[in-house]
């Protein structure tokens, strides 16, 4: 039962929160509007006209193709392995007691606290003294070292509300290892692993700065749109998908919004 | 047949000696209790029973089998949880089949076994419920009922009555005690609280530090301590020191006299006599506990309530018998 919450704020304060709440989102609602310009070399407001014609031409553009392709192959394979890693590490963490524990709690974090840069250079560094040539594989492996942490902080918190007792007493009952992680651990885990999934994908498929150090010659969406931003030609393409981006990526999201509210009450103790 | 035997185990954690060299072996049907104060080893015994722990040396055996290297899920023990541990995302009725389900016993026949569980422990129609929907009593029920489905050779009980009020802890004394008559289930029973321990048990083991200070019927833990641990932990006996021993002509240390068995009388025939003044006294119902100062050593009576109390500060004679008089060792 939710009480009445008092509406009492002077307007000045709620002028001062619609203002902010504009700031960031109405210049996402311009992206949306410049996709349906006619006018295809400069960004000028109003619009001159509107068309639909530049989804047909991104439509047919192979170079859009290839970028959305390689940015949802890596997005995809970078997530799956940090949901397996993530939430492994999560469970040893969380589940037991050893040496070094939250050194390695920290190291695991590092990644995500460390500027983009710093992790790009390193990781460049590291292939070429391994000699590793630069791969779709490079891209993937980029971009796990920062999704693992996503996954496994939420992991983490969802595993030390999970009672001790629970998975022995699901042992107790006759439940192997297996078995106790299927019907125990994972509906106790599952919106937490969901919703880590899902932020590590969105962090996957917008990351520029360690991408650009560890991709060869491919381009992933995002670096292709900076580098169309420099090219004066079909522009409103660039919008298009951006258009197309944002409304993709906003039903998961808020999906994942509702699996995860309710979460407090998944993992309550045995009490 | 023995359904659970200890043989000089020990558990140590680091230089923590949790359990220490227990020797036990507790009877098929029985009702059996391991009390002591908290970290005295006897949760750890338990947690060696259902294999979450496993010794540091001994052998343990469980209905003649080896139980060392045999992981809780292959054990025909199952455990109530101090907490219940019930899961939390499942109906009680999925909670008291996950045993049923984790065997691959088929959907119907797991459903009517956990009804007929749920009805034993008198849960009947709550199958839908989640478990946040029930009190801390019925989460006890539905814990029981989920440890006793799976039909258990040996049912270990962790505290379980422990979250529960004073007048359902009582109640459910009864009902778990008339369960096991029922079902004829070995029942290892932890608690710290010695009422408990001595109402339900058909025999008990009392711990301290690791170690079992005393095994025996209520009756013999109760009426003869065997150390002054027990004597200070199971009840009110008095415990009588080195010089009141001596004067007696005991050779022990140390002896127990437990309070309804002094009368404050001159003595009789044969009876053993001491003498002090009253420091206290207060009134129980049934009897009178009145306190009295024997050389700086306090003595209890239980002096029946129709007995005439006499005023703090008088001095009494107290008397008793000589066989009430239990020497204990020093440990």
């Amino acid at each position: 039962m939710r009480s009445e919450k008092p509406n009492h704020a002077p307007l000045g304060l709620k002028i001062a929160t619609a203002a902010g709440l504009a700031f960031m989102h109405l210049p996402i609602l311009l992206i949306f509007l410049y996709a349906f310009t006619t006018e295809e070399k400069s960004y000028q407001f109003p619009p001159p006209g509107l068309t639909a014609q530049w989804f047909a031409v991104a439509w047919s553009r192979p170079d859009v193709w290839a970028a959305l392709t390689l940015s949802l192959k890596v997005a995809s394979i970078a997530t799956a392995t940090a949901l397996v890693l993530g939430t492994l590490c999560a469970a040893a963490v969380s589940q037991t007691r050893f040496f070094g524990r939250e050194a390695i709690s920290l190291l695991v974090i590092l990644p995500i606290a460390l500027p983009g840069i710093i992790t790009g250079i390193a990781l460049r560094s590291a292939f070429s003294i391994a000699e590793i040539p630069f791969s779709f594989w490079t891209i993937v492996l980029g971009h796990a070292t920062f999704c693992i942490v996503v996954v496994y902080n939420n992991a983490v918190a969802r595993f030390r509300r999970i009672s001790g007792s629970l998975i022995e007493a699901s042992m107790d009952l006759g439940a192997d290892g297996f078995q106790t992680f299927r019907y125990v651990i994972l509906p106790n885990i599952g919106t937490a692993l969901l919703a880590g999934g899902m932020l590590a994908f969105a962090l996957s498929f917008d990351e520029v700065i360690v991408t650009t150090f560890t991709a060869g010659q491919q381009s992933t969406l995002p670096i292709w749109m900076l580098e169309e931003l420099i090219r004066p030609r079909q522009r409103p393409v660039t919008n298009v998908v951006a258009m197309i981006v944002v409304i993709v990526t906003f039903l998961p999201i808020l999906g994942a919004y509702y699996l995860t509210r309710d979460g407090d009450k998944v993992a309550g103790a045995g009490k | 047949m023995t359904a659970v035997l200890f043989d000089n185990v020990s558990r140590h954690f680091g230089a923590v000696r949790a359990v220490d060299r227990v020797k036990l072996s507790i009877a098929e049907g029985e009702f059996f209790a391991m009390l002591g104060p908290s970290g005295s080893g006897k949760t750890t015994c338990l947690r060696l029973m259902a294999g979450f722990e496993q010794p540091t040396s001994g052998h343990i055996e469980i209905f003649g089998e080896t139980a060392e290297g045999v992981p809780p899920y292959r054990r025909s023990v199952n455990t109530v949880f101090q907490d219940y541990a019930l899961f939390p995302h499942l109906s009680i009725l999925d909670n008291v089949a996950y045993g049923l389900m984790v065997r691959g016993i088929g959907r119907e026949e797991r459903r009517k076994a956990a009804e007929d569980a749920l009805a034993m422990v008198k849960l009947p129609g709550y199958g839908e419920r989640r478990p946040g929907q029930l009190s801390g009593g019925q989460r006890q029920r539905v814990a029981l009922a989920r440890a006793l489905v799976n039909k258990p050779k040996v049912l270990l009980l962790d505290e379980p009555l422990g979250a529960l009020d004073l007048k359902l802890r009582e109640q459910m004394q009864e009902e778990l005690k008339s369960l096991q008559q029922s079902l004829g289930i070995t029942f290892v029973f932890v608690t710290h609280d010695q009422g408990e321990a001595l109402s339900m048990a058909d025999r008990l083991a009392v711990f301290n530090e690791g170690r079992i200070q005393q095994l025996g019927t209520p009756e013999e833990v109760y009426n003869r301590p065997k150390t002054r641990f027990v004597a200070d932990f199971v009840g009110s006996a008095n415990v009588l020191p080195v010089d009141l021993c001596r004067r007696l002509g005991l050779k022990a240390s140390f002896a127990s006299l437990r309070p309804e068995a002094v009368a404050i009388a001159p003595a009789s025939n044969g009876a053993l006599s001491l003498s002090g003044t009253v420091a206290s006294r207060s009134f129980l119902g049934a009897t009178n506990r009145i306190v009295v100062n024997v050389d700086g050593a306090r003595i209890a009576v239980a002096s029946p309530a129709a007995n005439a109390v006499p005023a703090i500060g008088s001095p009494v004679t107290l008397s008793f018998a000589a066989t009430d008089l239990h020497p204990m060792e020093d440990a």
